[in-house]
């Protein structure tokens, strides 16, 4: 039905085009038409398309929604009470109408497949029809108010503008769609686990919510311990990207030679293009055995899924994103006042240290929250590298767990819908999700000011 | 006012204070392909204000930049020639240029504090050259260095107040306090009242006839009433060459050059 | 206007210029020093970015090839049940796999027992068996003939073909050798001290092992005050058993003649003769005896640099592959039957459980319909929304928070984008799982910010006298921006575009949220039949513990990185070729 349905769509649309055209050639024969025959075919297009879309579009979930509760009027309550039975048996329907259902079913699936395969029939054939008919009246109204006179271009680019409004509002919806989508999960989690004890509870261990008698038995949702990991994991990889990526980037800035810099500049794009879960294959495979080795050489006893091997990498993988942030905010600087401070004999270093730095200082600032930000909502490498364990500590050689590693482990293979493991993980988003949306925005704000200083 | 700093730079230019301080001798600058100065020689007097002019591109400033070694900054150039000061050449070994650079100050076309307090602005050049022993010592350069730049009577109570809240011209008077808090012997000052209003303008003109007592001080200009207001000798430069250079009256009355009698006069420029 | 007047003092030059002088050195050297700072964190970066791609490829590049062994497989003309033709659903019912393994046991005739059996039919893939079956159906005719079929080994046998020479030493008799009988216990025995070298390397092997044992004890015996009750008596027998087999070691050590008793604790000492293979259970300098691993056919005494020894230092305990396993290859690899190919398979297959049968061909077509979604709804969007902020919007509050937002949208981690794609789209929706539709739809939201921001810097660099010249001949707003400025800004629109679409082949986390993570053996055909993508099968195959898997991970890395590069290669071409000056 869907592809007839466009087949129509795109057949009318060519018509209607190529009559308005047509009837635009005949108005610029005539004399002075406002608007060039393209602009007379388009609207006639766009009047044709706009109601054909909207019924398509609101009345096939709409159909789809009565049919199915058409299909399963005729069955037992028992079934249709349950949500599982329910969609099981919806499933068998729509099979047996599609006549690929295997083996033989009751009769009541058989009789509720049957009503179902003709009333979807019905539905496609009269949303087909409602459409296309509701589409050309819209058609003929506006072919009746095509004249010499008549202000096509400006019909069309106000839809044309309209669209492109639009888009430009997906953003906002993501952002939405986002906000909503953590937040009501959220609430309905913390309807059963409260609020104080999630935020300030010591013991994490979803797990224990599996069984039914301890949904939201107390302590198991702590997300203290995810804190600490978190900014523990955090903590090694701005100890790496800091300074490395902040003195790559003064040396990037001040100091390289264009010929270094056209072998450098690439270099950190090599490693930022590299997919995070590369990385943490590379963590995991590579540098976790390794800080293994060196530390039990040293005697110390090192977990295999340390938080310093995690954090290393995490750092490695941040320091391009430093580096790029902090060169722009230096080469922002006025070279005005590096001459300034050069003039009185400052050498090149105390210039960069005393004149250079203090002056990016903002913009280095909110480059150093934005790699935060991203090293706080990393995941693959996590994933992979650090553990699962919600230790409570901030020994570097110990495994630690974070927020994206126990959202991963929650929300992938089997869930059980509504079960308060699954919907912590909406809240662990929605904590993540706010975290770094302030340091985002404060880093941000920074930066603006910081740009419009030097502009 | 031009009266009487007019009269007070004709009285002062006795023989004695006209004593070279700097000189220059087949100076030629290239900017990569850019043939920017050809074969300048001349002699700076010491503790007067020698005035550079000409149209813009024709290599004064480039000539300014070269007496404190800033062309070094800018890969592509290259400077040859010899230019001395009171006997010793800059680009000797045996010279840093940082060195160099405490002896000749700066003061650049558009006031550039630092972006710190008032206070931290002077204070910078003897920090980072280790001139002052304590707390006390490194006040009393900053106090100093802004009476003499005449800034302290405006600022002596937010010393503490960021460089670059001052209007424009009390920011270009900061940059000579920071200039002089280093003690140079020479200050060059590369056209420094071109973004300031005329108020502001004469105030450091004011200023710069007060400090050649001590410093030797050449200045860039692309206005020659300034050079005839405030300098003792001026050198006319065009298309990279120094065509004439001499005392200050009479390159402005009687010019040896059709080239600068051309641009005194406004043919060009 | 008094202060000025009142300097009197000239300037103490002669005292700054000793200040200035006294530091000068100090401060070049920690001007060096800084500089040093900024080369060494290049320098750190470049190492890593080196490292991590040198480790990849020694990882990943074996995997591309995989060892097949030539067999001529007998088909046995009654393989077809009676009354049946060879079609696809008839074959699909034979089991080819034992026909193929019949046909290595011929090889062996010796082995009868039921495990040593079991052992050489692991040697072949359980893909053999496929082979044989696509052979036969291509061509029906060979029934009842002999096919030379090039069969696929496994994983572990794979893996040690690879391994080749590391960590086993080859070395040729340099005596005459003779052997005392064709299979069961035997000896061998030669005219030189051909053995002296392996007995020494075995001694060795045991002495480090005595060696670290005794360490254990000590540090046990450390802990023995710490521990009281049932702890204790565990301890306690730990450290008997360990004392016991440290007793052990040494008596081994301190035999007679230099000889030495070997296990599956010690390193292995194989020697081949004509076509036996002999484990040897004990050394001496000129004999080794020991038991035959595969029989002999002669009892003739090989010639110096006839026979040849093979010793494997890690014990056998601590290897997948066992000494028998070895000797088998190495016997068939010694008649040319074994031989290295380029592993097509890899690429053409989708996921298996078995490493030599696994594929990133699912893959990288789930990767392909998750990007082909995103680009299609990523570029108009993208480009829509792009042209609107930068050429008709207003300068209002609404535009500011789209503006702002759009940033954010930017910063915000990918995972979260996950959680929107599972509340929204399936379980609001109820969007199928796995699904390239659904995984599409998530990266586009993911990239569109990146996209948007690239386009408004391409249509930012367009100048404005363009637009104007336009408006100027009486083009409308509208015209003139689709007509001029749009198709100038196009090159660095594409770039942003390419760079865009790179990130999302990259990005893992939103996929798993949305269940693109199942293990899927066939090749997705739609839209929204269930699929992984190339991350997610590199994130997958990461986690599984077979050694074997680990090399295919690393290819299927660089396979995803080979593909970046080219996205990237090409972004940075369009760039010079079609960058502007204004």
């Amino acid at each position: 039905m869907t592809l007839v349905f466009f087949a129509a769509l795109l057949m009318l649309i060519g018509t209607a085009y190529l009559v308005g055209r047509s009837r635009g050639f005949a108005f610029a024969g005539e004399g002075t038409a406002h608007s060039r025959p393209a602009y007379h075919g388009a609207f006639l297009a766009i009047a044709l398309l706009a109601p054909m879309l909207a019924v398509y579009l609101i009345g096939t979930p709409l159909a789809d929604r009565f049919v199915e509760t058409r299909a399963l009027s005729g069955l037992p309550s028992a079934i249709t009470g349950d949500e599982l039975q329910r969609s099981a048996a919806l499933r068998e329907i729509v099979s047996y109408a599609d006549g690929q259902l295997a083996g033989s079913p009751s009769p009541e699936i058989k009789a509720a497949g049957e009503r179902y395969a003709s009333d979807r029939a019905t539905a496609g054939w009269s949303i087909l029809l409602g459409s296309i008919g509701l589409g050309l009246l819209a058609a003929l109204l506006a072919f009746r108010a095509l004249s010499p006179d008549f202000r096509a271009r400006n019909q069309v680019e106000r839809f044309v503008k309209l669209l492109l409004i639009l888009s430009a509002t997906i953003a906002i919806l993501t952002t939405v769609g986002i906000v909503f989508s953590v937040l009501f999960e959220s609430a309905r989690f913390f309807q059963r686990v409260p609020v104080l004890d999630f935020l300030f509870g010591t013991q994490w261990s979803p797990q224990t919510a599996i069984r039914e008698d301890q949904v939201g038995s107390s302590g198991a949702f702590g997300i203290i311990p995810l804190v600490a990991g978190t900014l523990l994991i955090t903590l090694i990889a701005m100890l790496v990207a800091g300074p490395i990526g902040l003195f790559s980037a003064i040396y990037m800035a001040e100091y390289a030679s264009p010929r270094f810099r056209a072998f450098a500049k690439p270099l950190l794009e090599i490693l930022a293009g590299i997919p995070t879960v590369v990385l943490g294959f590379f963590a995991a495979l590579t540098v976790a055995p390794l800080i293994r080795g060196f530390g039990e050489s040293l005697g110390l006893s090192v977990a295999s899924e340390s938080a310093l091997a995690a954090g290393l990498v995490m750092g490695m993988m941040i320091i391009p994103f430093v580096s790029s942030l902090s060169d722009d905010v230096i080469t922002a600087v006025p070279q005005s006042l590096r001459d300034g401070s050069l003039a009185m004999g400052a050498t090149h270093s105390e210039t960069i240290k005393r004149v250079v730095l203090p002056a990016a200082l903002p913009g280095i600032v909110s480059a150093m929250m934005l790699a935060i930000s991203r090293a706080v909502g990393e995941t693959m490498i996590v994933v992979m590298a650090a553990g699962l364990a919600a230790n409570l500590t901030f020994n570097p050689l110990e495994a630690v767990t974070t927020f994206t590693v126990q959202i991963k482990t929650i929300l992938v293979g089997d869930q059980e819908f509504d079960s308060a493991k699954t919907l912590a993980a909406f809240a662990l988003g929605l904590v993540l999700f706010l975290f770094t949306l302030t340091l985002n925005v404060i880093a941000l704000t920074i930066a603006r000011r910081y740009r419009e200083q030097y502009d | 006012m031009d009266m009487k700093v007019m009269t007070a730079t004709s009285g002062n230019g006795t023989d004695a204070t006209l004593a070279p301080k700097i000189l220059a001798r087949d100076v030629n600058v290239h900017y990569g392909e850019k043939h920017a100065l050809k074969e300048v020689n001349v002699d700076i007097p010491q503790r007067s204000v020698m005035a550079f002019i000409g149209p813009s591109g024709c290599g004064k400033s480039t000539f300014l930049r070269c007496i404190n070694r800033m062309n070094d900054t800018i890969s592509i150039a290259k400077v040859t020639g010899s230019i001395t000061i009171d006997g010793s050449d800059i680009h000797d070994p045996a010279l840093d240029v940082v060195q160099l650079r405490a002896r000749v100050g700066m003061v650049f076309q558009k006031p550039n504090p630092f972006p710190k307090s008032i206070y931290e602005n002077v204070a910078y050049g003897p920090r980072i050259h280790g001139l002052a022993s304590g707390k006390d010592e490194l006040d009393e350069i900053v106090t100093t260095s802004l009476k003499k730049a005449g800034l302290i009577a405006e600022v002596k109570d937010r010393l503490g107040d960021s460089g670059t809240s001052l209007s424009g011209g009390q920011q270009q008077r900061l940059c000579i306090a920071r200039a002089i808090a280093v003690g140079p012997e020479v200050i060059l000052m590369d056209e420094p009242c071109s973004s300031l209003d005329p108020i502001a303008t004469a105030r450091i003109e004011e200023l710069i006839d007060e400090l050649r007592a001590n410093y030797t001080i050449i200045i860039v200009t692309h206005s020659m009433q300034q050079a005839a207001r405030v300098s003792q000798r001026t050198a006319f430069f065009h298309l990279g060459h120094l065509v004439e250079e001499g005392e200050t009256a009479d390159i402005f009355t009687n010019p040896f050059d059709k080239r600068t009698q051309d641009y005194i006069t406004g043919r060009f420029g | 206007m008094t202060e000025i007047f009142s300097i009197e003092k000239a300037p103490a030059t002669a005292e700054r210029n000793a200040f200035v002088a006294a530091r000068i050195a100090q401060r070049y050297r920690s001007e060096r020093l800084f500089r040093f700072f900024g080369l060494a964190a290049v320098a750190v970066t470049a190492a890593f970015v080196v490292i991590l791609l040198t480790d990849i490829l020694i990882r990943g590049i074996p995997a591309f090839t995989q060892h097949r062994l030539a067999l001529d497989v007998a088909v046995p003309a009654d393989v077809l049940p009676a009354g049946t033709e060879a079609s696809t659903d008839v074959l699909r019912s034979v089991d080819f796999a034992k026909i193929v393994r019949e046909s290595l046991r011929g090889a062996f005739p010796d082995v009868s027992e039921r495990k040593r059996r079991k052992a050489l039919d692991g040697l072949l893939s359980s893909g053999a068996g496929d082979e044989l079956r696509r052979r036969v159906l291509a061509d029906p005719s060979l029934i009842g003939g002999t096919v030379s079929l090039s069969a696929p080994l496994s994983a572990d046998a794979d893996l040690q073909l690879k391994s080749g020479s590391s960590g086993i030493e080859r070395k040729l008799g340099t005596g005459t050798a003779s052997l005392s009988g064709p299979a069961g216990k035997v000896s061998v025995t030669s005219t030189a001290e051909d053995f002296s070298a392996a007995a020494q390397l075995v001694r060795a092997a045991i002495e480090r092992q005595k060696d670290r044992l005794a360490t254990e004890v000590t540090r046990l015996e450390q802990l023995l005050p710490q521990t009281v009750g049932e702890e204790r008596q565990g301890l306690d027998q730990k450290i008997a058993d360990l004392k016991q087999r440290v007793a052990s070691y040494g008596t081994r050590l301190s035999a007679a003649g230099g000889d030495i008793d070997l296990d599956s604790s010690t390193p292995t000492v194989l020697v081949a003769l004509g076509d036996a293979w002999i484990k040897a259970e004990r050394v001496t300098p000129r004999s080794i005896a020991g038991a035959t691993l595969v029989p002999s056919s002669s009892t003739a005494p090989a010639a110096p640099g006839a026979w040849r020894m093979l010793v494997i230092e890690t014990p056998e305990s601590n290897r997948t592959t066992s000494d028998q396993e070895i000797a088998w290859l190495e016997s068939l690899a010694a008649e040319n039957r074994v031989s290295r190919h380029f592993n097509w398979q890899f690429f053409t297959s989708g996921d298996s459980r078995e490493p030599e049968l696994a594929g990133i061909r699912g893959a990288l077509i789930g990767s392909i319909l998750t990007l082909l979604v995103t680009l299609a709804l990523c570029l108009p969007i993208g480009v829509a929304a792009a042209v609107y902020l930068e050429e008709f919007a207003p300068k209002n509050r609404l535009t500011d928070i789209i503006e702002v937002n759009i940033n954010n949208l930017a910063a915000v981690p990918s995972i979260v984008f996950g959680l929107l794609g599972l509340a929204v789209f399936l379980n609001f929706f109820g969007l199928p799982r796995s699904a390239p539709l659904v995984g599409g739809l998530v990266l586009a939201l993911l990239v569109l910010p990146t996209i948007i921001i690239a386009s408004r810097a391409a249509l930012k660099a367009v100048p404005p006298s363009i637009k104007e010249a336009a408006l100027g001949v009486g083009a409308s707003h509208q015209q003139a921006v689709f007509h001029h400025v749009l198709p100038l800004a196009l090159p660095g629109i594409m770039t942003g575009t390419i760079i865009g679409m790179a990130h999302a082949l990259g990005e893992t986390a939103p996929l798993l949220m949305i269940g693109m993570v199942a293990f899927i053996v066939e090749v997705p055909d739609g839209l929204t039949s269930a699929a992984t993508a190339l991350p997610v099968q590199i994130y997958l195959w990461s986690d599984l513990p077979e050694v074997a898997f680990q090399s295919k991970t690393a290819a299927a890395i660089i396979v995803l990185l080979g593909v970046l590069f080219v996205m990237n290669g090409a972004a940075i071409y369009l760039r010079r070729r079609f960058e502007r000056r204004w």
